[in-house]
C-alpha cells in the first residue's frame, strides 16, 4: 500500500514542487526517509543528523510524532499519511 | 592592554523610569557587555554588546515595530474607530499587537502558523486577541497569504499594517534601536549585527548608523537553509521577500546553521546568566564570527547585536518538549 508523505514548503524544491510523495510500502519511518532520499537526492541531510532527527524538525505518522512512537523504527502498516512538519513558523 | 573611555550620554542621567503608558516603555533597551565569551578572553579591546530587547514591555524587539506602525496608523487616521488590527506573525509581532490593542482599547486578530510556540499563543489570548491557525506546512509565507485574503474580504473591518510592508518598521529602529546604540556607545561601535525576519531591525537599525560620523560596518544574518529552527528569522531566498527590505542596505549577510544559533541560546543561559531565544542564539554567533575576523586583523572591535527575546519563550512549544532538555 502506498504511503503518502506530506512536504512543507522549504522542502518542495527538491520535490519538483510537490506537496506530497508517495511511496510504495516502506516497512518503517527509517525506510521512508531512504526512499525519499532516493526519490529526491538531498531530502535526507535536512531531515537527519548523526544523532537521528534533527531538533527543529518534527516526523508525524498521522497525528503521531515519531519521538513518542518508536522513533524512526516506527512501523507502518501502510495506508498511513506521514508529515514533515517544521518546529518552527519562520519569520 | 588598552582601555578607551566610553563617553556617557547626558541624557542618560535624565532617563524617565515612570510612564504614563505602556507604550512609553518600549525601548531604551539596555546594551550588555559580554563579558565572558572564552573566545573573547585574552582580546579586552575586541567587545559584544547585547541590546537587550527582551526587556521590552511585550518581550521583545517586535515591541518598537508594532508601537510605530499603530500610532502612524490612528496619526493618519487609517486606523479609524471600530476598526481591529490584523496582521500575520510568527509570534513575537502578535504579542506585541495584543499588548498595544489591549492597552488602547483596539480589538487584535492575529493569523498565525499552527506550529508557532505554545507561549506565544497563549500570552497573546492572555491580553485578549483572537488568532486564527494557518497551515504549519506553509509556515509564515502561509500565515500572509491567509491574512491577505481575510483583508480583501472585507477591508472596512480591518486595519493592516503589514509588518512585512510597512516603513514604519524599519522606521522604529532608525528613530529608537540606531539611535540609542549610538547614544550608548558613540564613536566606539565599529560593527552591528542581527538577523533578517521582516528585516526592520536590520533595515532601519543599519541605516541609522550608517549616518554616524565613523564607518560602522552593518551585517545581516540569515539561516544557512530554507527548513530551519531560528524561529523569527526568514531564509529569504525561499520565502515571500518582504517589501521593506533592501539587500544592498546591509554591508554583508553571514549564513548561521540551526544547531549553532540552539547551542549559543544555551551557552548564554549557563556563561552569561542570559537566558535568550534561538534568533538571539544565532545573533551572537555572528557576532562572535566578526570578533574572531577583528582578533585576526589585530584591530580592535565594539561589536552590537540583538537579544530579541527570552529563552522562556520557547518552553514546551510542541507537544514534542516534554522529553527535550532546554
Amino acid at each position: 500500500m502506498p504511503v503518502i508523505v506530506r512536504i512543507p514548503t522549504p522542502l518542495r524544491t527538491l520535490t519538483g514542487g510537490n506537496e506530497e510523495v508517495s511511496l510504495e510500502a516502506p516497512a518503517t519511518v527509517r525506510a521512508v526517509v531512504d526512499q525519499l532520499e532516493a526519490k529526491h537526492p538531498g531530502l535526507k541531510d535536512r531531515l537527519l543528523d548523526e544523532k537521528g532527527v534533527r531538533k527543529f524538525i518534527n516526523l508525524y505518522v498521522g497525528e503521531e510524532d515519531i519521538r513518542f512512537l518508536e522513533g524512526l523504527d516506527t512501523k507502518l502498516t501502510g495506508n498511513e499519511q506521514i508529515s514533515i512538519v517544521p518546529a518552527i513558523a519562520g519569520g | 592592554m588598552t582601555v578607551r573611555s566610553v563617553a556617557i550620554p547626558d541624557h542618560s542621567f535624565v532617563r524617565a523610569h515612570a510612564h504614563d503608558r505602556i507604550l512609553d516603555a518600549i525601548g531604551k533597551t539596555p546594551l550588555l557587555r559580554l563579558g565572558r565569551l572564552p573566545e573573547l578572553r585574552d582580546h579586552p579591546d575586541v567587545r559584544i554588546y547585547a541590546k537587550l530587547e527582551c526587556q521590552n514591555p511585550g518581550g521583545s524587539v517586535k515591541d518598537r515595530a508594532a508601537r510605530q506602525m499603530i500610532m502612524d496608523g490612528l496619526a493618519k487616521g487609517t486606523l479609524g474607530k471600530g476598526q481591529t488590527i490584523v496582521d500575520s506573525t510568527s509570534g513575537n509581532t502578535g504579542v506585541a499587537y495584543a499588548m498595544i490593542g489591549a492597552a488602547l482599547g483596539i480589538p487584535v486578530e492575529l493569523v498565525m502558523p499552527s506550529n508557532v510556540t505554545e507561549p506565544r499563543k497563549r500570552v497573546v489570548r492572555a491580553y485578549g486577541a483572537k488568532i486564527t491557525f494557518s497551515d504549519p506546512m506553509e509556515g509564515s509565507d502561509g500565515a500572509i497569504r491567509h491574512v491577505r485574503r481575510l483583508v480583501e474580504q472585507s477591508p472596512e473591518r480591518y486595519f493592516y499594517p503589514d509588518q512585512y510592508s510597512n516603513p514604519n518598521n524599519p522606521l522604529a529602529h532608525y528613530l529608537g534601536t540606531g539611535q540609542e546604540i549610538l547614544d550608548d556607545l558613540g564613536s566606539e561601535v565599529t560593527h552591528f549585527v542581527a538577523g533578517l525576519g521582516t528585516s526592520g531591525t536590520v533595515m532601519g537599525t543599519t541605516r541609522r548608523l550608517k549616518e554616524a560620523s565613523h564607518p560602522i560596518r552593518c551585517v545581516a544574518i540569515e539561516p544557512s537553509e530554507a527548513m530551519h529552527g531560528l524561529e523569527g528569522l526568514k531564509h529569504m531566498a525561499s520565502s515571500l521577500v518582504p517589501g521593506i527590505y533592501d539587500a544592498h542596505v546591509p554591508d554583508e549577510t553571514l549564513f548561521i546553521q540551526t544547531e549553532h544559533g540552539w547551542d549559543m541560546s544555551d551557552r548564554l543561559a549557563r556563561e552569561e546568566g542570559l537566558h535568550v531565544g534561538h534568533s538571539s542564539g544565532a545573533n551572537v554567533v555572528g557576532a562572535i564570527e566578526l570578533a574572531k575576523r577583528a582578533i585576526a586583523e589585530g584591530k580592535p572591535a565594539s561589536i552590537v547585536t540583538i537579544i530579541c527575546d527570552r529563552g522562556d519563550r520557547y518552553f514546551a512549544p510542541m507537544k514534542w518538549e516534554k522529553s527535550y532538555v532546554w
